[in-house]
């Protein structure tokens, strides 16, 4: 009687495994959403508690070393408003130069911020969720980018107040990149090794690249989803790869992928 | 059987994995995060009945791979096996023991993350997976050896504390005693 239990529990379990794995994509996204949901208010304590030691610190700072800060703010906010009308003089020329040749005008990026809220308890996937969904606008395939405007992934599911986004060195988000050499070659970055997060493999360059380490790597704009020119990191090292074919260069990241707290999201 | 292990085992398990999406420091310090749903599993085969481990098996495994990138379902079979395969002989486990629990959390935490990469990777799935997994998976199996006698310590306290004592029903009753001798 009690084997013949066993062996029924195991059937019963062996079918829902079955039933969940044969869902349609959708369906799987929706369950996913709505189980997911269920976690969102210890999501919010969490955030809660990890906010109030820093609020607390806040509390003790003295007063002279706030008003520094305020000072060196009101420095840097001058600093860069100046930066930001010298920076339209040059947009509104280049809008000019464009009409002029017929070429399409730039949009210019709108961000959006977002607090990382977990990451992907598996060890063979490299992905996070922040706190913003479709009620904040936000659709599949916009791209990531990290607190100082580097690359780090694109959205790969949307729910109402949350997403998914999955980081660059994952299988799932290729990037089309360039190296801004005088050649400016391109290749595109691959994933990488899973313990070290901060190198990622840019592969498919040509054999006669001339590459050297400390080259800028950014997007190439190619692909449709990453707009030209984001900042992804840095050439390490590079070798030749199938005989001498193509060249495989490893890229240190700009950003730091395992200590993200808030990101950009970018619409254009 | 007591109803209330089942809850703290369930329980357990919600915290567990929502402890995985959001606590980093594992990731950082050891290069790997820590899967504590196999030791909850040894502990709901060795203390509880099927049904736990059954709804263990199904609950964890959707919560988990709802927080990942895994397709739904896919850590609930590996799991319910290690589980099945412990209930099935608990019998012949010492299960008291410290090291027995240590010996059963290491297997069941190596089995289950393979068994699971295994199932993704017949599937097609594309994973990061390189020889920096091998560490990976050491990490995961060694700390789900040393956190199995902790979590039994810790669910068998909260049992205790919280938990009600199951009725023992005596065999002596008083309508049933003989009477010897005249009255």
């Amino acid at each position: 009687m009690f084997k013949q239990k066993n062996y029924v529990a195991l059937g019963a379990v062996f079918l829902v495994a079955v039933v969940l794995l044969s869902l349609p994509t959708r369906a799987t996204a929706r369950l996913k959403l709505a189980i997911g949901s269920w976690f969102l208010p210890l999501f919010g304590l969490a955030s809660a508690g990890q906010q109030l030691p820093a609020d607390l610190a806040d509390n003790l700072l003295p007063r002279r070393e706030l008003l520094k800060e305020v000072n060196d703010l009101r420095r840097e906010n001058q600093q860069l408003k100046s930066q930001a009308v010298q920076t339209e003089t040059i947009r509104r020329e280049n809008d000019q130069l464009r009409a002029l040749f017929y070429l399409q005008r730039q949009s210019p990026w709108h961000l959006k911020l977002a607090n990382v809220i977990m990451r992907d308890p598996a060890n063979w996937w490299r992905t996070v969720r922040i706190d913003r969904g479709s009620m904040q606008g936000l659709t599949n395939n916009l791209p990531v980018l990290s607190a100082d405007g580097c690359l780090i992934g694109r959205i790969s599911s949307v729910g109402l107040t949350d997403s998914q986004v999955v980081l660059i060195g994952d299988h799932s988000c290729r990037v089309s990149a360039l190296v801004e050499n005088g050649a400016r070659d391109m290749g595109v970055i691959t994933a990488s090794d899973p313990l070290d997060t901060s190198l990622v493999e840019l592969a498919y360059l040509a054999s006669n690249v001339n590459l050297k380490p400390n080259q800028t790597v950014v997007t190439s704009g190619l692909g449709g989803i990453f707009p030209r020119g984001i900042p992804i990191g840095r050439i390490a090292d590079f070798r030749p790869v199938e005989y001498g074919l193509y060249t495989e260069a490893r890229i240190k990241l700009d950003a730091n992928l395992g200590s993200l707290e808030q990101v950009w999201v970018l619409f254009q | 059987m007591n109803v209330f292990k089942s809850i703290l085992v369930l329980a357990f398990a919600f915290l567990a994995v929502f402890g995985e999406a959001t606590l980093s420091a594992p990731r950082t310090w050891l290069g790997a995060q820590i899967d504590l749903l196999p030791a909850l599993m040894v502990y709901a085969a060795l203390n509880t009945g099927l049904s736990t481990v059954a709804t263990l098996a199904v609950f964890g495994g959707v919560w988990f791979d709802t927080l990942s990138e895994n397709p739904l379902g896919i850590s609930i079979l590996p799991l319910f096996l290690v589980g099945w395969l412990i209930q099935f002989r608990r019998d012949l486990i010492l299960r008291d023991l410290t090291f027995a629990q240590f010996v059963l959390g290491t297997a069941a935490s190596g089995l289950v993350p393979l068994l699971a990469l295994l199932m993704m990777l017949s599937s097609g799935k594309e994973l990061l997976l390189g020889w920096g997994s091998l560490w990976q998976w050491l990490v995961m199996t060694a700390a789900g050896g040393v956190a199995t006698p902790f979590i039994f310590r810790v669910i068998d306290w909260f049992n205790r504390r919280l938990g009600y004592a199951e009725r023992v029903e005596s065999s002596f009753r008083l309508d049933r005693e003989i009477r010897r001798g005249r009255q």
